[in-house]
């Protein structure tokens, strides 16, 4: 394997723990409104989230700079091209920290109802803009022969050669993301959780499993419908079969696990389902990271990639810095084990 | 100047400006909490402890609006500077990705700890969290000022046939001579701030005779600080910095001092106005030689001008950077005065009763944040017309592909986001101020001691 493609699959892992990591804490947001009635329940889902929320919205930040580190002119086309939305999704990440952080430093009805609604609405639009994010990666962009491209936020739905960042395939791909993250966060608070709240949870994840499984399916169809190429490495790499096996075998150990009560096996379904999507549109990409439209502009490992020497040093620090992140991350995981109580402390 | 320029340039500097007021605090505020825990473990002294969970919420506070405003920084090379990401990403991608993967993720993991942790950990351990916050809050800083100093100086790369730089020697990257200094140059900076804001609300405690035994070890722990490090920002560290900017950015060093014509036992402006239609200052008041002095430690020593180098390689604004150096050598100056003082009047035992002296620090505060943004204008200003320095004109580094009214739309977006923010911030600074170190440290005492 080359170093560009080690690069490759660093990222997608990186974006892959994302994904996992922050994205019960956004499903924990999309459902607070409605799952937790009672103020000391959303004191609790915060708390479940709280200690962690930032530690996994790093891995959001590291990814980021790790592509830009990694494949520089990668960084620069889609971050320039996908300019408004990227704005709009740091308004919104703005909003939901404070949402979580400033909630709790004020005792009042009024303060916390408001900042409840802020939590719960920027995590629910979060959790659409990823979804439409990936949406466009894979659909493609208008990338031409400067390597640039600018997308507007929609132009007429269709698939034309003048793609929006809305139009009908990123839309849908915008609600797969929102109900696995749903339901990803229910799992999350039902483990995390007690009593009313836990099974309240549970009872969202059930409902969430029969949409899940639904949209699971017209993804992929979609997806093979503007994409037909997405088969080509799958036929090439048997190993990619591993893909659709772990899928279908977590969306199943959800549905079993579930209603049995095994809330720790829903969750790490939840969590291999997240992880085998993403994998999988990976290894489909491989080697291009921005499709273009038109076929022959494709930004890939290629022609993106910056010096070896830079990402044969890079291996070197990124090994030590991502076993230390692994080490904080279990030790802090660890330390907030088990059911929150309410009582002590901040949120 | 085109006006997408502009655009891009202003969005950066905004927000960059903006997120630097958090962070400036939280570094300084780190090192402090480090120090009143280190106390409080030692001497077993409660007053201590309540102290540094104290201004625990007041640097969760500055952290969560560092955090939120930080992550545009790490965007926006992308989104409006994506032709320099493409030229300098193989280089500078390196410094920034480390800054995620040693700096925030442990400053991210222990910050929980530190601040929700406290009765899940022992003392020690709780100590250290706080250390593991600030060694990830200074780490951060290291990779940025690295960043910054391949952008002034730039160092460890090769220039690959396509036009863009790449990696040639990570140790000369991240050792590179430059940032060293200006590392210690911003990172006093950052104490001070810290220092002064701890003394500042110290001081308001005292004067409104409130918290008074929290308040002394504020204005103590603020003033010994203080006083360190306004010392150390002009010497060595702001000695050394210019004579950095001397060395490799003689022009900047013409611009920032006012010096239109080179000469012999060059003259230190005080005071004047840069006048650079006609190139000279106005209404000077100058100590003759004293420039020549400061920077070759002769005074008969021969500083060259602006006037020896093309005009197209004059930082754009002059009379902008030159008021920013003198704002910010100003006030470092005052810094020192104020800290001295203070630090004399503890000493003699005398400073908890100085009411004067009391007023003089608590209305204080705001100006460390003026100086390092001034300093910081400083640095970035004078490196202009380069965006990396020598390599890449500024004008050659933003986003093409995004229009100016798409960026004018955007810098409006985080003007109104960072008002609302500002409020906030404002609301809830001073409510914590108004609880106090130990009402404030239980969100509501009543509801705790219940549950304990």
């Amino acid at each position: 394997m080359t170093m560009a493609s080690l690069w490759f699959w660093i990222v997608a892992v990186m974006v892959t723990a994302y994904a996992v990591l922050d994205g019960f804490d956004l499903g924990a947001g999309a459902i607070y409104l409605i799952a937790a009635k009672e103020p000391d329940e959303r004191r609790k889902i915060l708390r479940a989230i709280g200690p962690v929320w930032d530690g996994n919205e790093v891995w959001l930040l590291a990814a980021g700079a790790t592509l830009y580190f990694a494949f520089p002119r990668l960084y620069a086309s889609s971050f320039s091209g996908f300019y408004l939305p990227l704005m709009m999704v740091l308004w919104l990440l703005m909003l939901r920290a404070i949402g979580i952080e400033f909630r709790a430093h004020v005792e009042s009805a009024m303060w916390q109802e408001f900042f409840d609604v802020v939590f719960s609405v920027s995590s629910i639009l979060l959790a659409v803009f990823f979804g439409a994010a990936l949406g466009n990666v894979v659909r493609g962009v208008p990338l031409d022969s400067s390597g640039y491209f600018f997308e507007p936020l929609w132009t007429n739905f269709r698939l034309g050669a003048q793609t929006g960042i809305l139009d009908w395939y990123t839309v849908l791909i915008g609600v797969v993301s929102l109900v696995t993250l749903t339901a990803h966060g229910s799992y999350y608070v039902a483990l995390k959780t007690d009593a009313d709240l836990s099974r309240r949870a549970r009872g969202f994840a059930l409902l969430c499993w029969p949409l899940q499984f639904f949209l699971t399916c017209s993804g992929f169809v979609a997806t093979y419908f503007i994409r037909p190429a997405i088969l080509a490495n799958y036929e090439k790499h048997s190993v990619g079969l591993l893909v659709p096996v772990v899928v279908v075998a977590s969306l199943g150990a959800m549905l079993w696990a579930n209603p049995s009560g095994r809330e720790k096996l829903a969750f790490a379904a939840s969590c291999f389902y997240i992880a085998g999507m993403l994998v999988g549109a990976a290894f489909a990409l491989y080697p291009v990271v921005l499709p273009a439209r038109d076929q022959q502009y494709d930004l890939t490992i290629h022609n993106t990639a910056a010096g070896s020497h830079g990402l044969a040093v890079g291996l070197m620090w990124w090994a030590l810095g991502a076993a230390l992140a692994v080490a904080y991350f279990v030790f802090v995981y660890r330390k907030f084990r088990g059911k929150v109580e309410l009582g002590e402390g901040h949120y | 100047m085109d006006s997408a320029l502009l655009v891009h340039r202003l969005h950066f500097a905004f927000t960059a400006t903006f997120h630097y007021l958090f962070p400036q605090l939280t570094m300084g505020l780190a090192l402090l909490i480090v120090v009143l825990k280190t106390i409080g473990l030692r001497r077993n002294d409660p007053v201590y402890n309540e102290s540094a969970r104290f201004w625990g919420k007041i640097f969760g506070i500055n952290f969560v609006l560092g955090v939120v405003t930080g992550i545009p920084m790490e965007f926006q090379f992308g989104t409006n500077w994506s032709h320099f990401s493409l030229f300098a990403g193989g280089v500078i991608g390196q410094t920034l990705a480390m800054e995620g993967m040693f700096a925030f993720f442990l400053e991210s993991a222990f910050l929980g700890l530190f601040l929700y942790g406290e009765k899940r950990l022992s003392p020690r351990a709780h100590w250290l969290s706080a250390v593991a916050v600030f060694a990830g809050s200074w780490l951060s800083g290291y990779f940025i000022i690295a960043t910054d100093a391949f952008m002034q100086h730039p160092a460890g790369y090769l220039q690959a046939p396509d036009g863009t730089v790449q990696l040639a020697s990570f140790w000369a990257l991240v050792l590179n001579p430059w940032a060293g200094w200006q590392y210690a140059h911003n990172m006093t900076g950052a104490a001070i701030t810290g220092a002064f804001v701890m003394a500042s609300i110290g001081a308001f405690y005292l004067l409104d005779g409130k918290w008074t035994e929290h308040a002394r070890i504020f204005v103590k722990v603020g003033v010994i600080a203080g006083c360190l490090f306004s010392i150390l920002q002009i010497f060595p560290t702001g000695d050394a910095q210019g004579k950095q900017v001397a060395d490799h950015q003689p022009v900047t060093l013409a611009a920032m001092e006012g010096l239109f014509q080179g000469q012999p036992k060059a003259p230190l402006v005080i005071v004047g106005q840069p006048n650079d239609q006609q190139g000279k200052i106005d209404n000077p008041i100058e100590v003759p030689g004293m420039l020549s002095m400061l920077t070759y430690k002769r005074w008969n020593a021969h500083v060259q001008g602006l006037d020896a180098f093309p005009k197209q390689d004059w930082p754009g604004n002059i009379p902008l950077l030159y008021y920013s150096y003198h704002i910010m050598v100003g006030l470092g100056t005052l810094f020192v005065a104020v800290m001295v003082v203070s630090a004399f009047l503890l000493w003699r035992g005398w400073l908890f009763q100085a009411r004067w002296m009391l007023w003089i620090l608590m209305l204080s505060a705001p100006f460390p944040y003026i100086a390092n943004t001034a300093g910081w204008m400083t640095a970035e200003l004078g490196r202009q017309p380069w965006l990396v320095y020598g390599l890449m004109r500024t004008e050659d580094g933003y986003s093409k592909a995004v229009s100016a009214g798409n960026g004018m739309f955007t810098l409006l977006g985080f003007m109104g986001m960072y008002t609302v923010l500002s409020i906030l911030f404002l609301f809830l600074l001073r409510r914590e101020i108004e609880l106090g170190p130990v009402a404030g440290h239980e969100l509501n005492p009543m509801k705790a001691a219940e549950a304990r």
